[in-house]
């Protein structure tokens, strides 16, 4: 049950990144609680150091808050959310065009490829 | 004070030609889980051995929690050798009696819980046991005492991956904030994940000592993939 983690890139960085996810797809709503940083260390198997890490980084964007008396908690900020799954889903674009762009598809030739495409149905 | 261990200008010849830790210094914090890394006969073991005050130093000092090595810090550093030294006529419940009497951190309700967990019979005589499950007795003892420093030479070298993932999974679980776990090892991969801090030891040397996350973000490599080119033979 251990996170999957790439073993070339900084730990704490995929940290972020996963529960950014996790926070963006709803997993833990806003305003939900989030897991202690002992928990969430043993589910991902790594250093709860590492987490703390992560956690701070998180905090530090915004995306969780901590009280003091109160564990750690998504922020309520849809808005802010909503901004970073922005910024994640254009990250991922660049990707993709860059990947068509090499097999030389034209900006125009690929939105009419995702228009007519079926793999996914929605 | 976080500083746990404090080593200064410790060295240990055999004899002229074989020294086997050459002048390190090197202060370890508290709360740290630290990989101690190197080849063979890169001076760990015996680092190890004289931070357990079971080889005499030729020069230099160390210190735990401020105190030089003797019965004092003994009492407060859980020590996994890396060979057996337990008696095979005696089963593993008698061991835990020994340990319950002779530390006054032992925990037997820990130490119980997690033979369970490896489904260990604890009336079973250890001369019975395969290698491994030998280990694994052996490494439950030493996490299951509350101590301040925990070093383990070599834990996870004779055991299964399954064994391996509970093992790290119980040093990360178990981790006490104002304790530190020094781990030896040459399986590096499975260890790194839950590493904070890499000592990388040559010819009895210190060569390294840093982050884990730093090593990633300095060089884009693994701990493991760094360690083959810093020590490429």
């Amino acid at each position: 049950m251990a996170w999957e983690l790439d073993s070339d890139r900084p730990i704490y960085i995929q940290l972020v990144e996963r529960i950014q996810k996790m926070i963006i797809s709803g997993y833990y709503p806003p305003g939900g609680r989030l897991p202690s940083v002992r928990e969430m260390a043993a589910e991902a198997a790594v250093n709860p150091n590492t987490m703390q890490k992560a956690f701070a980084e998180l905090e530090r964007s915004g995306l969780i808050i901590t009280q003091r008396t109160n564990g750690r908690n998504v922020t309520e900020d849809v808005t802010l959310i909503d901004g970073i799954r922005k910024s994640l889903a254009d990250e991922h674009m660049e990707l993709f065009f860059e990947g068509m762009k090499e097999l030389g598809y034209t900006r125009k030739m690929v939105i009419e490829l995702i228009e007519n495409y079926e793999g996914e149905d929605k | 004070m976080n500083e746990l261990v404090e080593i200064v200008g410790l060295t240990k010849s055999y004899n002229a030609n074989n020294v086997a830790v050459n002048n390190v210094t090197l202060t370890l914090p508290k709360g740290k889980i630290i990989g101690l890394l190197g080849p063979n006969g890169s001076g760990k073991t015996t680092l190890i051995k004289m931070m357990n005050g079971l080889l005499t130093p030729t020069s230099g000092s160390i210190k735990i929690n401020g105190r030089f090595v003797g019965v004092e810090t003994k009492a407060r550093v859980a020590y996994l050798p890396d060979r057996t030294y337990l008696g095979g006529n005696q089963k593993i419940s008698e061991i835990f009696d020994y340990f319950e009497d002779f530390y006054e951190d032992f925990s037997r309700e820990k130490a119980m819980e997690m033979l369970q967990s490896l489904n260990i019979d604890p009336s079973q005589k250890m001369k019975t046991l395969s290698k491994g499950t030998k280990e694994k007795v052996q490494l439950i003892l030493v996490m299951s005492r509350n101590a301040d420093l925990y070093i383990l030479d070599e834990p996870i070298a004779g055991v299964d991956p399954a064994a391996r993932d509970y093992i790290l999974r119980t040093i990360v679980t178990n981790y006490n904030p104002e304790a530190t776990v020094l781990i030896s090892t040459h399986l590096i991969e499975d260890v790194e994940q839950v590493l904070d801090e890499v000592i990388f030891m040559k010819y009895g040397q210190l060569v390294l000592y840093t982050s884990v996350d730093m090593i990633r973000e300095k060089h884009g490599k693994s701990v493991d993939a760094y360690f083959r080119e810093v020590f490429a033979c």
